[in-house]
């Protein structure tokens, strides 16, 4: 019952290596807009969006083991700053593309904030400084009228231009999405089988043998969390330039939630888990409109039952199937 | 500024202050207790109180529609305070037993992550059933206040501030006085070696959990009276905060949990005074992170042995 729902037991499946999977994929996935229509591509844009946030949220919580409950915060940090820059708010137009290093910038800087002072915590500790962390944020976006015009929120943000081309329509952004996850990926990915990703596993399974084996542990842990913030921030910038509009309310705590559920539900540590995570979540209640409102419920229900009978997630990575199994 | 400051402004505070603290203390042990035995946050512990909040606001509903309450107040409320505390007992056994039990010896975020699930699963399981909408509870206590010509203290106040020290009281004594408290600071000092000095540790942590729920439910109803209104979404902010107060203490430590609560209430009695009042969460926020930082074993200092 268990290995079930493992898609990596069907047989067909298991026959084609990661990469040319990879490239299936990605044709699949290129083709899509103009055979599902402008709706479905602005969901599959929302799921994008997610699965960026999830790729990023994974670095923290899969490959380095840090539970991490106010990821929103650096998602905001990102929007709030392309937003502030972009739109009639202060008059600033600054294009697309020199602000989003400069979001990134902000969001890993944040996350360095935060992270200095909360990383020497046990790791339940971290997820409630976390929490409240995303909680001020928010509090001080809705509060901050001169600046951010507190709930009213920021509008007529400008989109991106990629030469005389705005990115303003549903497919559009889809590529500009589509692009944005294969570059995270990309780096995740890299990261993961790099000497830092052993270096977060090390940490993750036990914290003590690795610091003796001359693992810096506050290093990594930081590393961990500046990169999981930087995903968010660009995240955010997507998210604004996209949307057009933004405000507190669209930062709570419950964006963080989903995101987390998200990845447990893929396979913590687990790319491919994760795509799938944010195509389940967030997709499929696009399919349940009926249902909407027991969403949440499934989601909560879910995290507890995926805990006690799937820790792995339904796509495991490899190397933390090993853990879970005690 | 000046007239901020005046003592019967500052008196005014300090009840004020001493009343939210009583709160917060009552759900901080609950935290406390648990993370005693098994290291762990009990993230759902605010929907906990939640969902016995609305267990006396049932009760009282119902009496106050059948006329009950206007004849007899004090037994409506006691009944009122009875129903919560049960409703929140079951649900941590509940919890404990499906949410958490089974992951006792799983990695340490596997629990954690369980609690936050059964968390968001009950705040929506209550908008289900009650709808998204505030709650205002029965007024049953007439509003009066005891004048002291400086300052005046409302009969709620006085019956929070008492009823919290009264419970937290009791608390203390079941487990430093009877041979179940004996065994619960047996299981937090040493879980193996309490195993083989034949207690029932499974048991104890089931009756950890029912004892810091039944605080949480009590303190649900005194919100209820206090504040008036109340929804689904009431555990978030009191739950956070009692794990400040908890943290504040020295989390394990049963009077710390209380100086705790009475401390973080005092503090934003205070705080509001001097920073806008929509920021008045931030100040338990700040404080939890401050105290983490420069004093992460809290006020009086943890109780939790050392082991991973």
């Amino acid at each position: 019952m268990r290995d079930g729902f493992s898609f990596s037991r069907l047989p067909a499946l298991n026959r084609l290596s990661p990469r040319a999977w990879g490239i299936v994929l990605i044709l699949v996935l290129s083709s899509l807009p103009p055979l599902v229509g402008n709706y479905w591509t602005q969901v599959l844009g929302d799921i994008g969006i997610y699965v960026m946030l999830g790729i990023g949220l994974n670095v923290v919580v899969g490959f380095a083991g840090l539970l991490d409950l106010g990821y929103v915060a650096f998602y905001a940090i990102g929007a709030y700053a392309y937003a502030l820059a972009a739109s009639p708010q202060f008059g600033l137009h600054v294009p697309f593309w020199l602000m989003l290093p400069a979001c990134v910038a902000l969001a890993a800087g944040g996350g360095a904030l935060l992270g200095i002072p909360v990383l020497r915590m046990r790791g339940d500790y971290l997820a409630i400084v976390t929490l409240g962390f995303g909680e001020i944020i928010r509090i001080v976006l809705n509060n901050l009228d001169p600046v951010t015009n507190g709930p009213r929120g920021l509008l007529r943000i400008d989109p991106p231009m990629l030469g005389d081309l705005a990115v303003n329509s549903p497919p559009r952004w889809y590529y500009m999405i589509l692009a944005g996850i294969l570059f995270s990926v990309f780096v995740a990915d890299r990261l993961n089988n790099s000497r830092i990703g052993r270096a977060w596993v090390a940490m993750r399974e036990d914290q003590d043998a690795a610091e003796v084996m001359g693992i810096n542990i506050l290093k990594y842990k930081l590393l961990a969390f500046t990169i999981g913030a930087s995903f968010a921030g660009i995240g955010g910038a997507i998210f604004a330039a996209r949307q057009g509009s933004i405000f507190p309310e669209n930062f709570s705590l419950m964006v963080s939630i989903n995101v987390l559920c998200l990845i447990i539900i893929g396979g913590m540590g687990s790319i491919p888990g994760v795509i799938l995570g944010a195509a389940v979540l967030i997709g499929l209640p696009e399919f349940l409109r009926e249902v909407q409102q027991y969403r949440m419920l499934a989601f909560g229900g879910l995290l507890v039952v995926m805990m006690i009978f799937r820790p792995t997630g339904f796509i495991p990575s490899t190397r933390r199937k090993m853990e879970f199994r005690e | 500024m000046a007239h901020l400051f005046s003592p019967d402004i500052l008196l005014d505070q300090v009840i004020n202050g001493l009343t939210i603290g009583g709160i917060y203390a009552l759900i901080a042990l609950g935290y406390t207790l648990v993370y005693g035995i098994l290291f762990m946050i009990n993230f759902a512990h605010g929907e906990i109180f939640m969902f016995g909040s609305f267990g006396g606001f049932a009760v009282l509903s119902l009496f106050v529609r059948s006329g009950f309450a206007q004849r007899h107040v004090a037994l409506s409320i006691a009944a009122a305070f009875l129903a919560a505390m049960a409703v929140s007992s079951i649900l941590g056994a509940v919890l404990e037993r499906i949410a958490y039990r089974p992951l006792r010896n799983a990695p340490r975020l596997a629990p954690l992550i369980s609690a936050i699930g059964a968390s968001i699963f009950l705040q929506n399981v209550m908008m289900l059933m009650v709808k998204a909408r505030m709650q205002v509870y029965p007024d049953v206590i007439e509003e009066r206040y005891l004048d002291f010509g400086r300052f005046s203290i409302s009969y709620f106040q006085i019956f929070i501030i008492s009823g919290s020290i009264f419970l937290m009281v009791a608390l203390y004594l079941f487990i430093q006085k009877t041979r179940i408290g004996k065994a619960m600071r047996a299981v937090a000092e040493d879980r193996d070696a309490a195993a083989l000095m034949g207690i029932n540790v499974d048991r104890i942590i089931l009756i950890t959990f029912v004892i810091g729920s039944a605080l949480a439910g009590a303190a649900g109803v005194m919100v209820g009276i206090y504040y008036t209104q109340i929804n689904h979404m009431m555990g978030f902010i009191p739950g956070i905060k009692a794990f400040t107060a908890a943290v504040l203490g020295g989390i394990g430590n049963v009077p710390g949990a209380m100086v705790g609560g009475f401390f973080l209430g005092l503090v934003e009695a205070f705080g509001v005074l001097i920073m806008p009042a929509q920021y008045k969460d931030v100040i338990a926020f700040g404080l939890l992170v401050l105290v983490l930082i420069f004093r992460p074993s809290g006020i009086l200092g943890e109780v939790v042995s050392e082991r991973a």
